[in-house]
């Protein structure tokens, strides 16, 4: 690692005016970034860490009736805290990497990083969040802009996670063993007035929502109304665990499988 | 170079560290304790396990300036106030948990934080909470059972030694 200064502000306001030097970068559990600084892919001068930072932890109903996290809340918390309001959230938070992993990793740091095999970013889009940065709120379907790429500006960071609370839900992970992140994962939650669902670990643009099954899931929520939708493999992420074609399958069984535990 | 201080083991401990200085390094290279291991670096292996404020975390993957004012707790300190073995490093050599002992220290500090929250696991709880500690020697299976046994279960279903 290339050497930094390290700064540990207590309120959003503090860590804003720190994240304004030059070269600064927002420091969450550190589970993605610190292996990043150690490949050096990274060279902030400054880290601003956000674990000190109170008003940014914990989970909470909110007035609306919707879920908010805070956006330094750790998965192995949203796990625990989540369970009673939003069981799917809290499951796919407790399948998260592994418990060391989940005591540290934050909700802020996964939605920014956008990997395209995380879990978050999937429960995000298919429950229709809204994230909420120290300038705006930005609804889940713009916020995500590709791999690895979100609507955040430089030096914006996620101050909380709005989740409007499914009447139905379920997160189906593929695991892929050896890094622990999803082959492939797909989010399914049904509301009042629709479903969503979400797949993540599949599409080169990261995660995305299948519209198609979204529509067929409307009228008829089992695991037989996917029955001979497809999606095509073309545009799918190909690596020695998988080829597009085996992921776009996976798609499909994994949408029945959530679609069959949610209820 | 910033001066940073914490508890480690119940005892005040401070050095000076550079922004990059891992948790792993502060323990390792600064207070000389070197029972937690640094395997893979890259946050796989979970060889270098310890608790922070109580909760496992891979030390190689934080800051020590974070660690600022926590409490850290490391394998030096899960022995006996007379040095003998705890419950789980003693059902770690009853029950032939260990080779060559590169994990181990990892090991019991999972199995410390799990049995904490969980005091009498499953064998699946036990092998779901090791999914981040890696074991080339033993093939994990004396492992759970060592892990089973500290937990006061009967261990006489579960097969090999
Ligand atoms: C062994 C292992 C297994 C894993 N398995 C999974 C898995 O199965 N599924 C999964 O989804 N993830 C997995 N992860 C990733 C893990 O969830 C990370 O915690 C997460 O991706 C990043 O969160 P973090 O808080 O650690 O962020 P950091 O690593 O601290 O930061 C990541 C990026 O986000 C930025 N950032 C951090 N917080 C904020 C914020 N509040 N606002 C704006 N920007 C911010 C940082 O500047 C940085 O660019 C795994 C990681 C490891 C090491
Ligand atoms: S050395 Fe920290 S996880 Fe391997
Ligand atoms: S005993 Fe050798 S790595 Fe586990």
């Amino acid at each position: 690692m290339y050497d930094f200064d390290v700064e540990m502000p207590t309120s959003v306001a503090e860590a804003v005016a720190a994240l304004s030097q030059e070269d600064a970068q927002a420091l969450g559990g550190g589970q993605t970034l610190i292996p990043t600084l150690k490949q050096r892919l990274a060279s902030p001068s400054v880290l601003v860490s956000l674990n000190g930072i109170a008003e940014m932890k914990g989970v909470c109903i909110g007035e609306d009736g919707q879920l908010c996290v805070g956006g330094a809340t750790s998965h192995a918390v949203v796990a625990k805290d989540a369970a009673a309001h939003f069981a799917g959230l809290a499951e796919l938070a407790s399948h998260i990497g592994d418990p060391a992993v989940r005591n540290r990793g934050t909700i802020g740091g996964s939605l920014a990083n956008n990997d395209p095999s995380a879990c978050y970013p999937a429960a995000a889009l298919g429950s229709g969040a809204t994230i909420v940065t120290n300038a705006r709120s930005i609804a889940a379907d713009d916020f995500f802009q590709g791999m690895f790429t979100t609507a955040l500006d430089e030096g914006e960071i996620i101050t909380e996670v709005r989740f409007p609370i499914p009447q139905a839900a379920n997160y189906q992970k593929f695991l892929q063993p050896a890094s622990r992140f999803a082959l492939v994962g797909v989010f399914v939650a049904k509301f009042a007035d629709g479903v969503r669902v979400a797949v993540t670990g599949a599409s080169n643009d990261g995660v995305f929502r299948w519209t198609e099954a979204e529509t067929a899931l409307g009228s008829d929520f089992s695991a037989g109304a996917v029955d001979g939708l497809t999606v095509s493999g073309d545009d799918m992420i190909s690596d020695l665990h998988g080829t597009g074609a085996y992921r776009a399958h996976l798609v499909g069984v994994m949408t029945k499988r959530a679609v069959a535990a949610a209820g | 170079m910033a001066q940073v201080s914490m508890t480690v083991n119940g005892k005040a401990a401070s050095g000076d560290v550079e922004g990059r200085t891992l948790l792993s390094s502060f323990l390792r290279d600064t207070l000389e304790l070197t029972g937690t291991h640094v395997g893979c670096d890259t946050s796989q292996c979970g060889a270098c396990v310890v608790h922070v404020n109580g909760e496992a975390v891979k030390a190689c993957t934080m800051l020590a300036a974070e660690a600022a004012g926590a409490e850290v707790t490391t394998i030096e300190a899960m022995a006996n106030a007379d040095g003998s073995l705890s419950t789980i490093q003693q059902a770690f050599q009853d029950h032939h948990g260990l080779q060559c002992g590169f994990c181990t220290p990892g090991m019991v500090m999972s199995a410390a934080a799990l049995l904490k929250d969980n005091p009498t696991p499953t064998e699946t709880e036990i092998r779901e909470y090791l999914e981040g500690n890696i074991c080339r020697c033993t093939g994990y299976h004396n492992i759970v059972k060592a892990i089973m046994a500290a937990s006061g279960q009967d261990v006489s279903s579960i097969a090999a030694e």
